[in-house]
């Protein structure tokens, strides 16, 4: 494989990402003032985000097919539970996945 | 003091993160290996892509070939989402002088997800702990690709599904969001408007028409409440 167009590629992937990324900064600069309609996005948006993220995380999950989503389904409820109950970042994170990683190795193989 | 309390607590926020990214980092790592890509090429990505999903679908088209123009498109495609933590954060990021060009070049998922939920009122020490939690992210993936990419593939262990982690990430945030407001229109919006368009559109295309729908039904909300509220 050519390395220079690798390189290429890494740019482009990079410039691309980059341009996404600075493109709302671009547009409602520094001297003016956020239009009220993009204060209320950015009021708003981090709880649509969230839930669009943990869809995102889980849109290879079939319901129709072996496990049905079971494990995933069960450890987002546990962690979200644990959560509720002790408000501790860390707790949930790390039980929620260790029950994953159980799940999908010795139960649901 | 201060600026050691900012820094520790910076530290802690950015803990759960540095598992999901040093595990999922090694991932990217052990695969860029295998496919041919080394150390050096991991580390290039690693800091100048910085999009955790986006750089295996990259190491994917760059084994492959691929033309400039499908990684520029297939960019574009999984990273879109970006665009939304901009908007997010241009009030929150207003004046961060010098440090704004790398708040917003580190501004991943879950950076994202750790500075939208910082509540510092005071604009100076909110720019100093999310530019720590941008940094300390970037240095736990970096770190993590590398060690990757010299262990190769030689873990004593099972890291099956260990990838959830992040996904225990997002759910942790969700829910930590929906306790500390009263109004979850906004959070069921989203769920609800992405798994409809997954539904609908299937998982490679999904994010784009959910970003829209989102917008949309927010939009609504804005000009309905609005009515109410003349009335």
């Amino acid at each position: 494989m050519n390395e220079r167009h690798a390189m290429a590629l890494v740019l482009v992937c990079s410039a691309v990402t980059m341009g996404i990324r600075f493109l709302p900064f671009a547009v409602f600069g520094e001297g003016r003032k956020t239009p009220e309609f993009v204060t209320y996005l950015g009021r708003v948006l981090p709880y649509s985000m969230m839930g669009m993220l943990v869809v995102f995380c889980l849109k290879h999950v079939s319901l129709l097919r072996w496990p049905h989503g079971v494990p995933e389904l069960l450890c987002c409820a546990l962690t979200a539970g644990l959560h509720v109950w002790r408000r501790n970042t860390l707790l949930s994170i790390v039980a929620g996945t260790a029950c994953y990683m159980l799940l999908v190795q010795l139960v649901f193989v | 003091m201060e600026q050691k309390s900012l820094i520790r607590s910076a530290f802690l926020d950015t803990v759960p993160v540095m598992t999901g990214y040093l595990v999922l980092g090694m991932g990217f790592g052990i695969i860029a290996q295998t496919k041919g890509y080394g150390v050096l090429w991991v580390f290039a990505m690693s800091g100048l892509i910085y999009a955790g999903s986006m750089q295996f679908v990259a190491i994917d088209l760059m084994a492959g070939g691929a033309s400039l123009v499908t990684m520029a498109v297939t960019t574009l495609m999984v990273n879109i989402r970006h665009l939304f933590y901009g908007i997010s954060m241009v009030d929150r990021y207003r004046g961060a002088g010098r440090k704004k060009p790398y708040l917003i070049w580190a501004l991943t998922d879950e950076t994202y997800s750790l500075v939208c939920t910082c509540t510092e009122e005071e604009a100076e020490r909110r720019h100093r702990y999310c530019f720590l939690v941008s940094l300390l992210d970037q240095c736990y993936w970096i770190a993590g690709g590398v060690i990757g990419a010299l262990l190769g593939g030689v873990l004593p262990f099972s890291t099956k599904g260990i990838d959830f982690a992040l996904t225990a990430l997002f759910v942790t945030v969700f829910t930590e969001q929906w306790l500390t407001t009263k109004d979850h229109f906004a959070a069921v919006a989203g769920v609800l408007s992405s798994g409809a368009c997954l539904w609908l559109f299937g998982a490679d295309v999904f994010l784009i028409p959910s970003m829209i729908a989102i917008t949309v039904v927010l939009t609504l909300r804005k000009r309905w409440k609005k009515e109410e509220t003349h009335e």
